[in-house]
């Protein structure tokens, strides 16, 4: 694999692009359909669906829109309002103004209803991919100017051996060549708290570590049971610590240089635990309702693309970043092969090792990064949810 | 060559199954005979010594939860009995379906 071959969207920010998508973004449920029917029938895959369904105004959602209608791997904006909803869409789109990003806003109430909005639109989304055609320029990027997030999702049994610590090698060598990762989900690092502050870069970052995990557990506990869902059982797994235990091992081994908040930028190269329990006491109910909340939060925190560890098989991709999908179950692998991009399952089979799965999960990072489609770009998955939570205070000390 | 089943860390008291292992055969992991009494799906725990209840079920070298009724070695580890020391699992029949 040629590393150096790799190209990328320049920002204005400095930051690279992978994808140049444009993105129609609902400002409200109310203004879905006519957003979804405008990019049915423009039909490109490089245009792409986003929204926050809720009416009244939240300051996580304006900040994670701030955050992914300026995401490096998007080139354009087109904001679909109702026209009464509380959502700031002239601050969302001044912010995109800001970062260089061509934007049009569509109001259906000002455009006349559905059906005038939805030729409005298409218009408006014509004119806003011209534009950043116009406006794009591919220059090199390197494997360190890349920001790589993980999940894991559908787990069982196979996950914690398999996907999850060759995700760790992919993410030791993409670490040491300069490059952020970021892991995630606090709720599903119960019981892994010790290990991981032992780990931390600073003793700052220790504390901030510990301290998110048990925000995460109490939360959790309101919320009345924790990240563990009926298909983790039948697969194998029997406590929210051994599904944590094994999620863990996506963090591969190097040290844990800071904690981030969702939409906060990743400070620097290195490694990254994204906190994604609000503060305070228990609000808007679930921190993250299903993986693809957690998905959009990675992105907006910036990441290019994401590695995405299934047992029991997941079918998602997102909108803006790719999701590379590894399957840890080798029967699910053969069961599903049409969704996933990597057979990390054959190390149960004596067919590869950790360091060989997670040497191709690079080269596969790579590929993708070059233009090459995940499988679930290839089937169309644009999957994306953004619901309400409480915005978490920024911690400039905690970042090494 | 590929295992029945794998000790991930040195002090764990279960073994991972690699495939799915069926009442009446005897495996091998690291040495110890294993007799295999119920079905164990791949991904699933068994244990690699007798536990009693309270024990702590120990796996990638950090205990992952406590047995709640003795297990013989061989003997399938889920969570009819062991469970979470920190917080419940959610399973569908908790979640009531009335269906």
């Amino acid at each position: 694999m040629n590393h150096a071959a790799m190209t990328g969207w320049l920002r204005s920010d400095g930051r690279k692009g992978i994808r140049d998508a444009i993105v129609v973004v609902y400002l409200v449920e109310c203004a879905h359909h006519v957003a979804r029917r405008i990019v049915d029938k423009i039909d490109d895959p490089r245009v792409q669906l986003i929204g926050f369904p809720g009416c009244y105004p939240n300051d996580y959602a304006l900040a994670m829109m701030k955050a992914l209608t300026t995401h490096p791997n998007v080139g354009g904006v087109v904001l679909m309002s109702l026209g009464c909803e509380s959502f700031n869409r002239e601050a969302l789109a001044a912010n995109a103004r800001a970062h260089q990003r061509p934007v049009e806003t569509v109001v259906i109430q000002h455009a006349g209803g559905t059906g005038p909005a939805i030729a409005v639109g298409i218009a408006a989304v014509e004119r806003v991919r011209a534009d950043a055609d116009a406006r794009a320029t591919r220059v090199p990027m390197a494997l360190s100017e890349l920001v790589i997030g993980t999940i894991c999702g559908g787990s069982d049994g196979t996950s914690g051996i398999t996907g999850n610590p060759a995700v760790g090698r992919a993410f030791d060598t993409l670490i040491d060549a300069g490059a952020a990762c970021v892991f995630e989900e606090t709720g599903e690092m119960i019981g892994c708290e010790g290990h991981m502050a032992s780990r931390a870069a600073t003793p700052e970052v220790a504390q901030a570590l510990i301290a998110s995990v048990h925000k995460a557990e109490v939360y959790y506990r309101a919320m009345g049971y924790g990240s563990f869902a009926p298909g983790n059982a039948e697969g194998g797994l029997s406590s929210q610590e051994e599904k944590s235990a094994g999620a863990y091992a996506k963090s591969g081994s190097r040290p844990i240089d800071g904690v981030i908040d969702p939409a906060e930028p990743v400070p620097g190269p290195g490694l990254y635990l994204l906190d994604v329990v609000p503060p305070g006491d228990p609000k808007f109910g679930f921190p993250n309702i299903v993986d693809n909340a957690e998905i959009g939060e990675l992105i907006a925190s910036g990441a290019h693309v994401n590695l995405f560890v299934t047992g029991r098989g997941s079918v998602v991709g997102s909108a803006i970043s790719p999701v590379i999908k590894i399957s840890a179950n080798p029967d699910t692998y053969r069961r599903m092969v049409g969704d996933m991009d990597v057979d990390a399952g054959r190390i149960l089979e004596g067919r590869g090792t950790l360091d060989e799965v997670g040497a191709e999960i690079v080269d596969r990072i790579v590929a993708v990064a070059q233009g090459a489609q995940t499988k679930s770009e290839a089937l169309g998955h644009c999957e994306f949810i953004l619901t309400y939570k409480a915005s978490a205070p920024s911690r400039p000390a905690v970042c090494a | 060559m590929t295992a029945a089943a794998i000790r991930i860390s040195p002090s764990d008291n279960v073994a991972v199954a690699c495939r799915d292992l069926v009442p009446g055969e005897t495996i091998r992991v690291e040495g110890m005979a294993l007799p295999i009494t119920e079905p164990v799906a791949l991904g699933h725990k068994i244990s690699l010594s007798h536990l009693e209840a309270g024990d702590k079920i120990i796996k990638y070298g950090m205990p992952i939860g406590s047995a709640t009724a003795a297990v013989p070695a061989g003997g399938w580890v889920h969570i009819h009995n062991m469970q979470s020391d920190y917080i419940p699992a959610h399973l569908r029949d908790a979640a009531g379906d009335h269906s």
